[in-house]
């Protein structure tokens, strides 16, 4: 399995259930188009949670970046949720962790939506 | 880290296909000569990761999935060291070009932290022009506490 995403509605903030592995190829893929499928919808607040995330590599971070800036430059805001250890060490030897807002609970973040 | 006294050195060399699909394959060969070498999960996924960062390096930027070129890779085992080394058969590029993403102009690229990523994970990590103009990069992980 690459990658699986899930998508639900809290309210007005879209959550997306990520699942398996963003990598270069089909995981990465994946994310870029689910991302912008949301962005042509004007779905402005997005929640992605990576609790299920069993991998991720540079392209993968990559994907995160790009949907960040993306969603909002487009005027919305992108927040991360459940960030595994592995994740979460990428992104803050990488210097992003300090760029994405991250949560460890969904109902506080989609209350940080508003 | 585990210091494993039994373990058997091991050394592998492949040449593969220029796919993603081998970038899987080298992750996987590697990651278990890492366990066998007494890694602990730490540690192999962090090795796990520079490989498949390497790995991509060659088949994306040095051969461009090229079908006619090949990717180098062997991977090694001792009582002190892991060694893996990923060639490919590219045109090169200048080593002191590469940005730093850590850099502010940097930070939100969506691209370019493969390299740093591996110098994170890795004890050691060299990369040389090949004489057919390809790139060989070496990297190392120390087996036992140094």
């Amino acid at each position: 399995m690459s990658v699986k995403l899930t998508t639900r509605q809290v309210g007005d903030v879209t959550v997306v259930d990520v699942a398996g592995r963003i990598t270069l190829g089909e995981g990465s893929a994946t994310v870029r188009d689910a991302m912008r499928d949301m962005v042509s919808k004007s779905q402005k607040k997005i929640l992605l949670n990576l609790g299920e995330v069993s991998y991720i590599d540079s392209s993968g971070i990559g994907e995160l970046v790009s949907g960040f800036t993306t969603v909002t430059n487009s005027g919305g805001a992108l927040k991360l949720l459940n960030l595994n250890k592995r994740v979460k060490d990428l992104l803050q030897i990488t210097k992003l962790y300090t760029v994405f807002d991250v949560h460890d609970d969904e109902a506080s973040a989609i209350r940080s939506f508003n | 880290m585990q210091e494993n006294a039994s373990h058997k050195p091991e050394e592998v060399e492949q040449f593969l296909e220029s796919t993603l699909e081998s970038v899987d394959a080298a992750e996987e060969l590697a990651v278990g000569m890492a366990q066998r070498a007494g890694l602990d999960e730490d540690e192999l996924m962090k090795v796990g990761m520079a490989i498949r960062e390497s790995m991509v390096n060659a088949v994306v930027h040095g051969n461009r999935y090229n079908a006619n070129k090949k990717v180098r890779f062997s991977v090694s085992t001792d009582t002190e060291r892991l060694v893996v080394q990923v060639g490919d058969e590219g045109e090169g590029f200048d080593f002191n070009s590469i940005p730093d993403p850590l850099a502010p102009e940097n930070l939100m690229r969506t691209s370019g932290r493969g390299i740093f990523l591996i110098r994170s994970f890795m004890d050691d990590f060299q990369m040389r022009h090949l004489e057919n103009g390809g790139t060989e990069v070496t990297l190392v992980k120390n087996l036992v506490s140094k």
